[in-house]
């Protein structure tokens, strides 16, 4: 029998640059163990998770990460008063901090559980720290520096040789061929995601990237690696496959195991054709692909609820390679009374 | 010449290389001497398979074999460890 479980998932944009929700919610559905009961948050009333109610029981609007943790807190408490959750997956890395900082406080509380890395994992993964990162735990990451201004082009011209690759301190990165486009692309991200920008040496390969569970005490519970196979504009998988690459799960678990990561990540690397890695970038949470991981037979998300429950979690052994993830879109007809109601009462 | 072992070669000459998830087809020509590499076959007998097969030369052959092993190999497909 089922254990009946309430889960709130936060991810729910399930558009071209999609956040992890929606799979999220897909592999819970399919868990084994759990009836799960699928609480949507969501901070825009048209992401459009919060209209699928074949997988989301129930949405709230919560506040942006920018309205801090008290107000964060005050709707988890009426949330939690409406449902009784029993675990929060929060998905978006913008949020992580907010909700790395309450943990404690909703487990004590209210009985929330959650699986989260911790402040110290959180930010020595960070963009920013991830060339320490990389030296650390003995992975390879290619050179990087921060920078502040538009003024310190000139040494890092200098510094660096040209193309190299312009960062977001959370999203978004660009491949510069010039002084003049390190400028632009400096503009482009920083007006949307503040200061620093990170500047990064350009290492030619394919891309392969993992998506893993760490139980927190060094065990990697699941590596499933991963090539895209079809990209959009914006960088984002549209297809992949699972691969065969004995070499690149060794790397996750070492990172794991070293870091001692808790909870879900993403690790995207550079393979080269001398076949060597370059870490490029830790993601603290799962990936969108991440149901791809579920459909090769180790459901990260089941496993990660288990976790968080305090349940005895084995690692998973293997995984089905070769099997393949392709997204497609489709368009939900929504009556404008769901909307009127999301957008009114921040509840659907 | 030997083709990776993990290499998955179907009946129709789909091909997939789970280490980089690659995938390419190949015509029924192409399979045989897949085939061949796989039961590591030498380039003398693959040779004389073709020759007694197939309505072709052996100049001819031998400039295609030598076209398709490279590509076996910068595809990953094959090691050159022969």
């Amino acid at each position: 029998m089922k254990q009946k479980i309430t889960v709130a998932v936060s991810g729910l944009n399930n558009i071209d640059s999609p956040g992890p929700g929606i799979p999220v919610i897909r592999a819970l559905k399919e868990s084994k163990d759990f009836d799960v009961r699928i609480i949507g948050l969501s901070y825009e009333t048209l992401e459009p998770g919060l209209y699928m109610h074949d997988l989301v029981d129930k949405s709230y609007q919560i506040p942006l990460p920018g309205a801090g943790i008290d107000s964060l807190l005050e709707r988890i408490y009426y949330i939690h008063n409406q449902e009784k959750l029993d675990v929060i997956i929060p998905n978006f890395d913008a949020e992580l901090a907010n909700f790395m900082k309450i943990e404690p406080l909703l487990k004590s509380d209210l009985g929330i559980s959650m699986f989260l890395p911790t402040q110290e994992q959180f930010d020595e993964r960070h963009k920013a720290n991830l060339y320490e990162f990389g030296d650390k735990h003995g992975v390879d990451v290619p050179y990087s520096k921060m920078m502040f201004s538009t003024s310190e082009i000139p040494s890092i011209s200098k510094e660096f040789s040209y193309p190299m690759v312009v960062k977001g301190k959370f999203y978004d990165a660009y491949i510069a061929y010039n002084a003049e486009q390190v400028a632009n692309f400096f503009n482009k991200i920083s007006a949307k995601w503040g200061l620093p920008i990170i500047i990064q040496e350009y290492v030619f390969g394919s891309e392969v990237n993992v998506t893993a569970l760490g139980d927190g005490k060094g065990n990697a519970i699941s590596a499933v690696p991963m090539r895209k196979l079809f990209i959009t504009d914006k960088g984002k998988a549209w297809a992949g496959i699972s691969l065969d690459d004995e070499e690149l799960v060794n790397i996750a678990n070492r990172v794991i195991s070293s870091s001692k990561w808790r909870g879900g990540m993403e690790l995207e690397f550079i393979k080269t054709a001398e076949n060597k890695y370059y870490l490029l970038e830790i993601n603290p949470r799962f990936p969108a692909w991440v149901y791809l991981a579920a459909g090769c037979g180790q459901n990260q998300p089941e496993a990660l609820v288990k976790l968080a429950l305090g349940q005895n979690v084995e690692p998973y052994k293997a995984y089905d390679i070769g099997k393949m993830f392709i997204r497609y879109s489709f368009d939900m007809i929504v009556d404008l009374k769901e909307f009127e109601q999301i957008s009114t009462i921040g509840e659907l | 010449m030997k083709i990776k072992k993990n290499v998955a070669i179907s009946e129709s000459g789909f091909i997939f290389n789970p280490t980089t998830g690659d995938s390419f087809s190949t015509n029924p020509i192409g399979l045989e001497i897949i085939r061949m590499l796989k039961e590591e076959k030498s380039k003398d007998e693959i040779r004389k398979s073709i020759l007694s097969k197939y309505i072709t030369d052996d100049s001819t052959f031998e400039k295609d074999y030598y076209d398709f092993v490279m590509m076996l190999q910068t595809n990953q497909v094959a090691d050159d460890s022969e």
